[in-house]
């Protein structure tokens, strides 16, 4: 039992991670067409810079974790305003060559980022509550799983008050149904673009701070792995929903941590071969309108 | 306060997905009253309109109040003054009805034009919480041309507006579009030729992507043959599809 | 260029290459040395078995339109595979290459017919998740088959003494050459086939081809499972030259690295690909050379970092070609080549050449 709870607890943990990353992949997909590669790079780069922010208050400080967060998601959200202004757009409504000048980036970055930081994992310092376990039930749960929950439905929160209580919400929300009579309502969709991008590159800035906490090391490598289970969890939760995403992020990361426990560390391939049984029923996923 | 002419397309081509559907089409939309752009189903009607707002690849003039446009993105066209009304509604599903409004209003909307909307559509207010996409057909038309009738326009480029509504509708819609058109220039695409006779002043004639015939809305209207070859549907006759039109009808698509 | 001189010049640059490892020219500054010694020919090998990996992501890619980020997996089934086979049991190199053939083709058409219900940017996911599945099998080492991350050394037992060793590097060149002339004549087959031309128009407009009574699915699979199959043979001839099978060759980064080289080339152009793929191996061998020389070393952090990761620099590089050279430099070729004939169509306005149609770029 204590077993079962602890997995639960750090599938969520887990799970919040995925969302992280899966949110703002979801967003830019939905309204732009744009499968975003350099996203797994937005979170390294969140990752490093934020830590060193964090180190300068003091590594394994509240502070210094605090400052961390706030400039991991505003290095994401610079880095991914940056590059929707000076790759993406250029090539406006061309995704194809979107897609695959976000390829170019991710590469030339990951390799940036090893010639910077070297390419070998770092450790990091955490807090002494992050470093340890809370007894829930008899299960010892590593207390970066709360702070991760509390961080992705911090998230979710705010995306979703975002898109229902702001203009931008609203042209965000209507662009993802039809971004051509978006525009032909005399609204400018790009600035909504660099939005999505800003926003999603700051919940992929705030996950790589996030996830050094859980992983208790920070890598240039770290980004293009978690890309590819946010990856996963867009097709299977919908591409374009907000709330797929967050739904499918939990189902795949407690369904990797359950099998990875109980079927022999079969993790990684379960989460596979849901998305292709997914696939199978329902082609545009679990949340996701059909094409 | 301008010339004769609010829009003037000169030599307009498009193309959608390398295909092209409009060729060298020219006309000018008065500064009053309906212009209709009749033809059978495929011609290249509505890729016209889409052309005229940059939705689709295109080349050639277009002149809003004699300035030129045609280099222009599609938000900067609407807002000089274009309310749009397209094909088959095209109202956003998941949003509210009130939600749909508030995102057409471009600013320069007024209470007036607000209370205008609310008389003309007393069921839209009613129904505000309403997410659009539960809407019926005709009450979704009501939206989109409340969309376009909230904000102070030069022209409004109306889509075939009847296009699968109950006559009762029918008649509705063109009432809303014959009070909008005493305010405001309408070019309108329209196969139901009772709602152009009825409302149209003017007609211009697409025929594989081409225009073949302009002039006064009667004079076509009154002359049995000229319907028949032009449109291929007797005057008079309902049926919006007509049979010949079935074989250019795929062209566009 | 009549196609008979095209012709020509193709086989005589085939029977130049042939001869390479019986002459001693130097390629100063693009080759390590002499073209007969065996660390020049090992690099011009792996040359031409990229250029026929990225020949068979061009089938995919620029043929069919299907842009998919896990054709690795297929070439290191080819490469683990065959290693495995050798390893394990006593099956000769022939009768094993069959083998693991018939295994290719199974897993291609099994992963093809899951990921092609989905098309598009779903379809690039689907397919990446497929191969990071067997990437993470590999690093697993389950049973001990793979070797994990240290990767699994050639069983030369059951192959012939000709293919094996740094004496007998020339066989490997000519087994590579090959290779790359089989992958690209079959290429060049299915191009002018009935299933090329197919595969071609559902590219274009997938509708209209089920309107005229085409299976476009179909076409998509069997172009999927030739175009997986050819890179499963490249894999195995790859396994032989570099005598040992490496993890890396089952990433998602290495399917990208082939989309790199396809786009570099000019999607759609069969001689892109392979223009695109000996290029990116010869600058991603020189590059690396540059990154440890001393000339990099004196530099200032600032250029010394960037200068010293040819990654950075090819990934930029790609960047760069993607937003200011539309159709790569077979598009730049067929540009210049057009301003040479004046009076010919130059309409630059149109979408580049061989770029897919984006889907739903018309709303």
């Amino acid at each position: 039992m204590s077993t079962l709870i602890l997995l639960l607890a750090t599938g969520l943990g887990l799970g919040g991670l995925y969302f992280l990353v899966a949110s703002g992949l979801s967003l830019i997909y939905g309204l732009m067409g744009v499968l975003n590669f350099a996203h797994g790079s937005f979170l390294t780069l969140g990752a490093f810079v934020g830590l060193a922010a964090g180190n300068l208050v003091g590594a394994g400080t509240w502070g210094g974790l605090l400052l961390g967060l706030v400039v991991g998601a505003l290095t994401g959200a610079a880095a991914a305003t940056a590059t929707e202004l000076g790759l993406i757009r250029p090539l406006y409504d061309r995704h194809i060559e979107q897609v695959l000048v976000t390829v170019g980036l991710s590469l030339a970055t990951v390799a940036l980022f090893e010639g910077i930081w070297g390419p070998n994992p770092r450790n990091v310092t955490r807090t002494e509550w992050l470093a340890s376990t809370t007894d829930v039930l008899g299960a010892h749960v590593p207390n970066t799983a709360f702070l991760n929950v509390l961080a992705a439905a911090a998230v979710l929160g705010g995306i979703v008050a975002f898109l229902r209580y702001t203009r931008y919400g609203l042209i965000i929300r209507a662009g993802v149904e039809n971004r051509a009579m978006v525009t032909a309502l005399g609204i400018d969709v790009r600035r909504a673009f660099t939005l999505v991008f800003a926003v999603g590159g700051a919940a992929a800035g705030l996950g790589g701070v996030l996830a050094t906490q859980s992983l208790n090391y920070v890598s240039p490598h770290m980004g293009a792995s978690l890309l590819i289970f946010a990856f996963i969890v867009t097709v299977i939760g919908g591409m374009g929903s907000l709330t797929g995403a967050a739904v499918a992020s939990v189902v795949v990361a407690v369904l990797q941590q359950l099998a990875n426990f109980y079927l022999n560390n079969t993790g990684d391939l379960i989460v596979v071969l849901l998305l292709a049984l997914v696939l199978l029923v329902r082609p545009s996923g679990l949340m996701g309108r059909p094409a | 306060m301008s010339g004769p002419n609010v829009l003037e397309v000169r030599g307009l081509s498009a193309r959608i997905a390398g295909q092209q559907v409009v060729h060298d089409v020219s006309f000018e939309v008065p500064a009053s009253g309906v212009t209709a752009v009749l033809g059978r189903n495929g011609v290249g009607k509505t890729s016209s309109l889409r052309a005229i707002l940059g939705l689709i690849e295109r080349s050639g003039e277009v002149l809003l109040d004699g300035v030129r446009v045609d280099a222009e993105r599609t938000d900067r066209i609407v807002r000089r003054g274009v309310g749009y009304v397209p094909e088959d509604r095209e109202v956003f599903a998941g949003l509210t009805v009130a939600e749909n409004l508030r995102l057409a209003e471009r600013g320069g909307s007024t209470a007036e034009h607000r209370e205008l909307v609310d008389t003309l559509f007393p069921d839209l207010v009613r129904r505000a919480g309403q997410r659009a996409g539960t809407l019926s057909g005709g009450q979704q038309q009501m939206v989109s041309l409340a969309r376009a009738l909230l904000n102070e326009n030069r022209i409004l480029l109306v889509d075939e507006p009847t296009k699968g509504l109950a006559p009762r509708i029918v008649t509705e819609v063109a009432e809303t579009l014959a009070a909008a058109a005493r305010t405001v220039p309408v070019l309108l695409v329209e196969q139901n030729l009772q709602v152009v006779e009825r409302l149209a002043e003017r007609v211009v004639v697409i025929d594989a992507g081409r225009v073949v015939h302009t002039g006064p809305a009667r004079a076509l209207l009154d002359d049995p043959d000229l319907v028949q070859r032009l449109l291929g549907v007797s005057a008079g006759e309902h049926d919006p599809s007509g049979e010949e039109a079935a074989t250019t009808a795929e062209a566009g698509r | 260029m009549t196609r008979a001189s095209t012709r020509l010049g193709g086989l005589a640059l085939l029977v130049l290459l042939a001869c390479l490892p019986l002459l001693a020219l130097p390629v100063p500054g693009v080759l390590p040395g002499y073209t007969y010694e065996p660390g020049t020919l090992q690099l011009l090998a792996l040359c031409w078995l990229t250029a026929a990996l990225a020949l068979s992501y061009h089938l995919l890619f620029g043929v069919a339109g299907l842009m998919s980020f896990g054709h690795a997996l297929y070439f290191a089934a080819g490469i683990y595979g065959l290693a495995i086979v050798l390893d394990r049991t006593d099956v000769p190199l022939l009768p094993a290459a069959a083998l693991v053939l018939v295994g290719g083709v199974a897993l291609a058409f099994v992963v093809g017919a899951i990921s092609l219900r989905v098309t598009g940017i779903s379809f690039a996911m689907v397919t990446l998740a497929f191969a990071q599945a067997g990437n993470v099998l590999v690093r697993r080492d389950q049973g001990d088959l793979t070797g994990g991350e240290e990767g699994l050394a050639l069983a030369t037992d059951g192959v012939p003494a000709a293919l094996v060793g740094v004496v007998n590097t020339r066989n490997l060149y000519w087994l590579a050459l090959a290779v790359l002339l089989v992958v690209y004549l079959v290429v060049l087959w299915i191009e002018r086939s009935r299933a090329g031309h197919m595969a071609a128009a559902v590219r274009e407009n997938e509708v209209r081809v089920r309107i005229i009574g085409g299976r476009p699915y179909l076409t998509k699979l069997v172009v999927f499972v030739l175009a997986a199959s050819l890179a499963t043979v490249v894999g195995m001839a790859y396994l032989l030259l570099q005598s040992g099978a490496s993890p890396a060759t089952s990433t998602a980064d290495f399917t990208l690295t082939l989309l790199v080289m396809v786009v570099l080339g000019g999607v759609g152009s069969r001689w892109g690909a392979v223009v695109g793929a000996v290029l990116y191996t010869l600058l991603d061998q020189r590059l690396a050379e540059l990154a440890h020389s001393e000339a990099v070393a004196g530099l200032p952090a600032v250029l010394r970092i960037p200068l010293s990761e040819p990654m950075f620099l090819l990934g930029t590089c790609f960047v760069l070609v993607v937003i200011f050279l539309p159709g790569g430099l077979a598009g730049a070729a067929e540009r210049l080549a057009a301003r040479r004939r004046p009076g010919s169509d130059r309409d630059g306005s149109g979408p580049a050449p061989g770029v897919p149609a984006p889907e739903g770029a018309v709303a």
